[in-house]
């Protein structure tokens, strides 16, 4: 079983410049239009998120019993309210910040713990190597997100244990990478020179073997982010993730999944925003790795 | 043919390392508990007596090897214990649970060929087109679609406005269980074709540039037969294969959507299990998933080497 290559998946997504995108752009995003808006997506995302206080007024949990399921619009409310009253903007800005520390949060600490494994691993080779690998298989054969669930059903629900159930279940990802990089790096010339020079071996990793692999972990890192935001909403969507009532965009689509024939907006706006976020990280990944292929 | 044995039965022998790796990941998950597990699962109820009985009945009591071999063995004979929630046997929860969830995954693969084939086809042959645009802008959304959010859109369009379908439960009787996960099963298919469009479109422009196909040409015949008798027969295979490899997402998948729809399959079962700190079913829940994405991957293997009889001869490692 292999992963999803990412290479693979850059190439097929990357569009050769649709003539629908031939907007206006500024000069550096010429020609690499998925990059540049991938990065100025998820940077409007984090403004708004993060500067949450300066675009609204509203808390996000204060409920008000006189303004239910407002519509949007009205009553001073950008967006609306929900069923206890909560203004949706409000929520909806201070919610995407849970979103945005998962796919953060998640990500970095597997993208460095499994990069480490993964080439620790296929440098030591022998028996470390081969158990290394087999525990990795093992986590694969399990469907991520029950991993995930069984991994929170032990240790209790609550979001710091959501961060440590992704923790333990997505770092194989990198470490497979990782591990096929440097077994095949060990074997370029410039590395067995290193070797002959007598550089230590954590210099020859570091400083010689790490730049080959960096590029393919960050655009699986990047793949791998929509996932743990998809992950992260479907948690909060599930219950099992951020306890009420904490705004965050997966629980509030569950909270407005009772209302969606009258307030559908209840339940789409945040969804609109997840797969705007999921879709600034995939932008990200094909920009860079068409970018890393343009140098490679 | 003889040759073709062999892979197959490398490809068992496989399994067996596999399978126990399952159950050992399983059975560990207990452990991750911090603290007694006893008096998690009772909380506020707890007495010395009632936590003295759960650690016998999660054989708790016994040391650490003894508990994984009861624990292979009752995995082997389909007995997990007792849930707390239910208080039922797990095995017997299983296969209540099992034949709703072993549905969605059929139907939904059925909706995935009925969408993904045609589609895919379509792009390859009208390369620049309409279908092979679209598709290609589904493709980066498929990815950051969440499936709960494509079935309440679902449930809203279909469900609530049209009338079309029902928006949840599971019916009685197998033609009513099916109109009942019509819409579930579209929930996840609609994303995972965009990656099945894909990769069929791609295998099939490579099948199109075959010396064989322009060889069909010159015969003349007519294009249609070509695409399906000898275009198709060749491109499917790497499709089977990217099928397995996310046939794990899928099962994933299952398990919000079941939630989405209040179907009682395994995924609503593991969800419950959580809040209620049922273990012996989380536990039971996650080894019957990953055993079935084992198994469904290598009937994928061996689909794909009846697809192309090149594959068994020599690929043993």
């Amino acid at each position: 079983m292999t992963v999803l290559d990412p290479a693979q998946v850059g190439r097929d997504a990357a569009p050769r410049r649709a003539r629908w995108l031939a907007v206006p752009l500024p000069r550096a995003a010429r020609g690499r239009p998925a990059l540049y808006a991938g990065a100025g997506l998820l940077l409007v995302i984090s403004v708004l998120c993060l500067g949450a206080p300066l675009f609204t007024s509203y808390s996000p949990t204060e409920i008000d019993a006189l303004a239910v399921l407002v519509t949007p619009g009205s009553g001073g409310h950008l967006l609306g309210t929900d069923e206890f009253g909560r203004d949706l903007w409000a929520r909806l800005l201070y919610g995407g910040r849970y979103d945005l520390a998962i796919a953060f949060g998640a990500t970095t600490v597997t993208l460095v713990v499994g990069t480490a494994i993964g080439m620790a691993s296929a440098y030591a080779g022998g028996w470390v190597d081969a158990v290394v690998m087999r525990i990795v298989d093992l986590f694969f054969a399990f469907p991520f997100i029950v991993l995930v669930i069984a991994i929170i059903a032990a240790l209790g629900p609550s979001l710091r244990n959501m961060f440590i159930a992704l923790w333990i279940a997505s770092w194989v990802g990198y470490a497979r990478i990782a591990h096929g990089q440097t077994s095949s790096a060990s074997r370029y010339g410039y590395v067995i020179a290193a070797g002959c020079l007598g550089y230590s071996r954590r210099r020859i990793l570091v400083r010689h073997v790490l730049p080959s692999v960096l590029p393919f972990v960050t655009v699986f890192a990047m793949v791998d982010a929509v996932g743990n935001v998809l992950l992260g909403a479907s948690l909060g969507f599930l219950g099992i993730g951020i306890p009420q009532p904490t705004p965050e965009w997966g629980s509030m689509i569950s909270g407005g999944q009772a209302y969606v024939l009258s307030n559908w907006q209840l339940s789409l706006i945040p969804g609109l925003a997840l797969v705007l976020l999921g879709v600034a990280f995939s932008l990200l990944g094909d920009g860079l790795a068409d970018l890393l292929r343009a140098k490679g | 043919m003889g040759s073709s044995v062999n892979l197959r039965w490398s490809r068992v022998a496989n399994l067996v390392p596999v399978l126990f790796g399952i159950t050992l990941v399983s059975f560990l998950l207990l452990r991750l508990v911090p603290g007694d597990p006893a008096q998690q699962i009772l909380g506020n109820r707890y007495t010395p007596e009632a936590a003295a009985g759960i650690r016998r009945s999660l054989g708790l009591d016994q040391p650490l090897l003894q508990q994984y071999w009861l624990f292979i063995k009752g995995a082997m004979t389909g007995s997990f214990g007792e849930s707390y929630q239910y208080h039922r046997p797990v095995g017997e929860l299983l296969l209540d649970r099992t034949g709703a969830s072993l549905m969605l995954v059929g139907l939904t693969a059925i909706f995935c060929a009925a969408l993904s084939i045609p589609l895919g086809i379509w792009a390859a042959v009208r390369r620049g087109g309409l279908v092979d645009q679209a598709t290609r802008v589904l493709f980066t959304l498929g990815f950051a679609l969440p499936a709960f959010l494509v079935g309440i859109v679902l449930i809203l369009v279909f469900g609530l406005k049209l009338g079309w379908a029902p928006i949840g439960g599971y019916g009685n009787g197998v033609l009513s269980h099916v109109g009942h996960l019509v819409l579930p099963a579209l929930t996840l298919a609609i994303p995972f074709s965009t990656v099945l469009v894909r990769s069929l479109r791609s295998s099939t422009i490579t099948v199109l540039e075959a010396d064989f196909v322009t060889v069909a040409r010159l015969k003349g015949i007519p294009e249609s037969r070509i695409l399906v008798r000898h275009v198709l027969r060749n491109a499917i295979g790497p499709v089977a294969v990217v099928f397995g490899i996310n046939l794990a997402f899928l099962v994933g998948g299952t398990v919000v959507v079941e939630n989405v729809f209040s179907i009682p399959g395994l995924g609503s079962l593991l969800v419950g299990a959580v809040s209620t700190r049922d273990y012996p079913v989380v536990q039971a829940v996650a080894l019957v998933l990953a055993v079935f994405v084992v198994l469904v991957n290598l009937l994928t293997d061996v689909v794909h080497g009846l697809l192309d009889p090149r594959l068994s001869v020599g690929v043993q490692r």
